[in-house]
C-alpha cells in the first residue's frame, strides 16, 4: 500500500514540475503568428506549385497576411474564388485578375516542319537543346521530348501524337507556370484565357531571317512585318525577325490573322468567319481551322 | 608493368582502322566555311569584310579575348560573306566564308621540307608566337594553348608531358603524325620546355602503337630531358587529369587547375603546330584528320585545311556508306553525333566517324539495378549512379554537393553500364545546371561585395 502510495506521490510530483517548466516554457518562448496566416492556409488550394511566385501556399499566405494589399499576389490554381475569400479574411479590397492559360508558341508539326536528323539520345527536352538544335533545321522550334509534360502537376498538358507538339488543356490549366521554366527554348507563355477562351497569337519564335525561316518550317513568322504594319492597336511589336503580340493591348480583332502570309499567327476559339467576306475566305488560314478544333476537343475531354 | 592511372576507366574495343595510313592531301573545297568560335573562350573577331582578297596563312579574326585564339585564313581568295552556318554544336555560327581561288600562300610561310633545328627565340617570344597563329589544343578541346603556357600566379610548372595517348577507339590521326613527323614534333617539344622553362618531359603512349613508341624513344634519345613513357591500355588516359596521375603518380584536387600538380600537359599535335609557328612561320589553319569507320571503303587520315565540309572528306574515303546510321566528330567515346555534314572542320575536328546503323542506335533504357559498374568506371571517383537519379529529379543542390562539376564526361559511365542508363547524357545537363548556379551565385557575391564597399 505504502509502496503505492509513494509511487503516486513521487509521480506526480514529476508531473507537476515539468507542467510548470512547460508552462513557463511556452510562454517565454512564444512566437506570435497572425491568426490570418492559418486562416488563409485553410482556403488555399495546397497544390505547393509555386505558380503565384512564392514558396508553397504557407509562404503565399504569409505574404498575403502582411502585405498591406493584395496587388501582384495571385493564387493561380484557386483563382479568383480563392482571392476573394482572401480578400475577405484580411478586409482588402479584392482585386479582379484576368485568368491566364498557358500557350505553345510552336506549330512545326511533322508536315509543316521536315525532320531532317533523328533524336536518339535520353528523352529530355534539356538535354536534346544542349546537344543541338533539333531534329528539324528549325533551331527554336519544340523538341516534342515533353520536358513541359513531366512539369504539369495538374495533368494540363500531353503531347498531341500526330503533330509531336504539346497541347495545353485550358480547363486544367492553372498557369502556374511550371511548363514555361521547363521548356529550355522558351516556348510556352502564359498569355490571357480571353473572352469565351480566344485568343489570338504568334505561334512561333524562330528568329531566322525570313529565308532561312522559311526553309526550315512552312509555318515560322518570317518577320514579314505585316501584322505590325495591319495592327490597328499598336499591339504588334516586330524583333530578332519575329512577331510578337502583346496580349495586354490585343483586342481580339482578328485582322493581322488574316494577313499573314504564313499562317503563322494562331486564333483559337473564335467561330467560323461570316463567308460573304470573300477576300477573307480565299486566304482563309489552313493551321489555324486544324487548330482551333484540336483545342475545343480537348477541352470537351 | 607498365603505368596507368589510378581510378576507374574503361576498355572500349580499339577499333584503329585507319591506323598506318598515309597521310594525304585533302582536296581543297571550293568553299571554305571559316567558324569564328573554333576554340574554348570568346569567339575571334572578325578583321576581313566581304569581298576582300585573302592568302593562305593570313589573318583573317583577331582574338576576341585572353581567352581566345586568332583564325588564318586556310584558303586563298575572296572573302564570300560573314554569315553563320551549322556547326558541330548543332547551332548556328558566326563565320567567314571564302570562295577558293587558287592556292597562293602568304611568302613569310617556309614551305619547304627540311628540318628547322635552332631559333634565337625566348621563352616570351615564343608564348607570343603561339598566340599569333592561332594554336590551341589539338586533342579536342581546343583550349587556347598560350594560356596553358602561362601558369596563374602561385603555380609554377615543374615538367610538361605531351599527351600522345589518343586513347579515343577509332582514332588514329596522333599515332600517324608521330610516324611522319616524330622529329618535327620533338624540336616542338624542345620549344615548348624553353616557353614554360622545364627540362623534364614525359611524352604518354599507349601501349596499341608500339611502333609509335619505338620511333618516338628513338629520337626522344637525341633530346636531354625527354623521356618516352609507355602506358597500359586504359580509357580515358588521354583526359588531362588521368594522364598526369598514370606517369607523374600525382592527382589534382577538385575544383583545382591540372597547373597546380606542377605538370603543364599539351598534346601531339599541338607540339607539331608548334613547331610549324615558330620554324616555319606556319599558322594553324590545317591539322590530321582521321576519317574512319566499319564500313568506309578507304579510311585515311588527312592533311584537311579549316573550312572543309565533312561531306566532301567523306567523299574522298569513298563517299558515305549505304547502311550509315550515324556520322561523329570526333571518337565514339567523347565525340558528336551531327546533325547535318554540311558542318565545316575546324580546330577540334580530330576525326569523323561513320558508324553502321546497327551499331550507333542506343539500346532500350533500362532501371537502374544499383550494381555499382559506373562507380568503379568514374575515373573522376564520382558516384554516376546517383547523379543522373538526382539530375532526373532535378535536385541539382544535391549534385553539386556530389561534385559534378569535376566530371570530365568522358562517357565511361555509359559505356560500362549494363541498362543502357543515358548517365553521360545527364551528367553533361547537370554540369551545364550547377555550372550557371556557381556563376549566378559568383556574381552576386560580386555585386555584393561591390555594393558593401559603396
Amino acid at each position: 500500500m505504502n509502496v503505492i502510495l509513494i509511487a503516486v506521490i513521487a509521480l506526480g510530483f514529476i508531473g507537476l514540475v515539468a507542467a510548470v517548466i512547460l508552462y513557463a516554457a511556452s510562454k517565454k518562448f512564444a512566437v506570435y503568428e497572425d491568426p490570418n496566416i492559418g486562416k488563409i492556409n485553410e482556403v488555399l488550394p495546397q497544390a505547393n506549385c509555386g505558380g503565384c511566385g512564392y514558396p508553397g501556399c504557407s509562404g503565399f499566405a504569409v505574404a498575403c497576411a502582411s502585405g498591406p494589399d493584395l496587388q501582384g499576389k495571385f493564387c493561380t490554381v484557386g483563382g479568383q474564388k480563392v482571392m476573394d475569400d482572401v480578400a475577405k479574411i484580411m478586409g482588402f479590397e479584392a482585386i479582379a485578375t484576368d485568368p491566364k492559360v498557358a500557350v505553345v508558341r510552336c506549330n512545326g508539326s511533322c508536315e509543316h516542319r521536315p525532320r531532317t536528323s533523328q533524336y536518339d539520345g535520353a528523352t529530355s527536352c534539356a538535354i536534346a537543346a544542349a546537344t543541338y538544335g533539333g531534329d528539324t533545321d528549325c533551331s527554336y522550334g519544340c523538341l516534342g521530348c515533353g520536358d513541359c509534360v513531366d512539369a504539369c502537376q495538374f495533368d494540363a498538358i500531353h503531347m498531341n501524337a500526330e503533330t509531336g507538339l504539346p497541347e495545353v488543356d485550358d480547363s486544367k490549366c492553372t498557369a502556374c507556370g511550371a511548363c514555361v521554366e521547363a521548356c529550355p527554348r522558351d516556348i510556352i507563355e502564359l498569355r490571357y484565357l480571353g473572352k469565351r477562351n480566344r485568343r489570338i497569337y504568334v505561334s512561333c519564335v524562330n528568329e531566322d531571317k525570313g529565308a532561312k525561316t522559311r526553309k526550315e518550317c512552312s509555318v515560322g513568322c518570317i518577320g514579314c512585318g505585316k501584322c505590325f504594319k495591319e495592327c490597328p492597336f499598336g499591339a504588334i511589336t516586330m524583333k530578332n525577325n519575329r512577331a510578337y503580340i502583346d496580349y495586354e493591348k490585343c483586342k481580339l480583332c482578328r485582322k493581322c490573322v488574316v494577313v499573314c502570309p504564313t499562317h503563322a499567327i494562331v486564333e483559337v476559339n473564335f467561330p467560323a468567319r461570316k463567308p460573304k467576306l470573300a477576300v477573307t475566305e480565299a486566304v482563309k488560314p489552313a493551321a489555324p481551322a486544324t487548330k482551333a478544333p484540336a483545342t475545343s476537343s480537348t477541352k470537351a475531354k | 608493368m607498365l603505368k596507368t592511372f589510378s581510378i576507374g576507366g574503361v576498355h572500349p574495343e580499339g577499333n584503329k582502322i585507319s591506323a598506318h595510313q598515309n597521310i594525304r592531301q585533302a582536296e581543297l573545297p571550293k568553299q571554305a566555311i571559316i567558324l569564328l568560335g573554333q576554340h574554348i573562350g570568346a569567339p575571334a573577331k572578325a578583321i576581313v569584310k566581304r569581298g576582300d582578297e585573302v592568302l593562305v596563312g593570313q589573318k583573317i579574326a583577331e582574338a576576341g579575348g585572353f581567352v581566345s585564339a586568332a583564325i588564318h585564313s586556310p584558303v586563298s581568295g575572296k572573302v564570300a560573306k560573314l554569315d553563320t552556318t551549322i556547326d558541330a554544336s548543332g547551332y548556328r555560327k558566326p563565320c567567314i566564308i571564302i570562295d577558293v581561288q587558287g592556292d597562293e600562300w602568304v611568302d613569310t610561310i617556309d614551305r619547304t621540307p627540311d628540318l628547322v633545328t635552332e631559333t634565337a627565340l625566348d621563352s616570351k617570344e615564343i608564348i607570343d608566337t603561339i598566340k599569333e597563329a592561332g594554336i590551341v589544343g589539338m586533342g579536342g578541346a581546343c583550349f587556347p594553348t598560350h594560356v596553358k603556357l602561362m601558369p596563374p600566379p602561385g603555380n609554377t610548372a615543374e615538367c610538361l608531358i605531351i599527351n600522345a595517348v589518343e586513347c579515343e577507339p577509332y582514332l588514329t590521326a596522333d599515332h600517324q603524325l608521330m610516324l611522319e613527323h616524330a622529329q618535327e614534333i620533338l624540336i616542338g617539344v624542345k620549344l615548348l620546355m624553353k616557353a614554360i622553362k622545364v627540362n623534364k618531359t614525359y611524352i604518354g603512349i599507349e601501349n596499341n602503337k608500339p611502333d609509335a613508341i619505338e620511333l618516338m624513344t628513338k629520337v626522344a634519345s637525341k633530346y636531354a630531358g625527354v623521356e618516352v613513357v609507355p602506358l597500359k591500355i586504359k580509357y580515358p588516359q588521354g583526359g588531362e587529369k588521368q594522364l598526369i596521375d598514370a606517369i607523374i603518380n600525382r592527382k589534382v584536387g577538385s575544383g583545382k587547375l591540372p597547373i597546380s600538380t606542377g605538370a603543364v600537359v599539351q598534346n601531339v599535335a599541338t607540339a607539331f603546330a608548334v613547331y610549324q609557328a615558330v620554324m616555319k612561320h606556319k599558322p594553324l589553319f590545317e591539322r590530321v584528320v582521321s576519317v574512319t569507320g566499319r564500313s568506309v571503303a578507304k579510311p585515311s587520315n588527312l592533311w584537311a585545311r579549316f573550312g572543309t565540309p565533312l561531306s566532301q572528306m567523306i567523299d574522298e574515303c569513298g563517299g558515305l556508306p549505304e547502311d550509315t546510321g550515324k556520322v561523329i566528330a570526333g571518337g565514339p567515346m567523347m565525340g558528336k553525333a551531327l546533325p547535318t555534314l554540311e558542318i565545316p572542320s575546324a580546330k577540334g575536328t580530330s576525326g569523323i566517324l561513320i558508324m553502321q546503323e546497327k551499331e550507333s542506335r542506343r539500346l532500350e533504357i533500362q532501371d537502374c539495378i544499383r550494381c555499382g559498374k559506373c562507380i568503379e568506371a568514374c575515373p573522376m571517383g564520382l558516384e554516376p549512379y546517383l547523379i543522373i537519379a538526382q539530375a532526373m529529379k532535378q535536385e541539382w543542390d544535391k549534385v553539386e554537393k556530389d561534385s559534378i562539376m569535376d566530371c570530365i564526361e568522358c562517357g565511361s559511365c555509359q559505356f560500362t553500364c549494363p541498362a543502357q542508363r543515358p548517365i553521360t547524357d545527364y551528367c553533361r545537363l547537370s554540369k551545364a545546371k550547377v555550372g550557371g548556379i556557381l556563376r549566378a551565385r559568383a556574381a552576386e557575391a560580386r555585386a555584393a561585395s561591390e555594393s558593401s564597399k559603396k
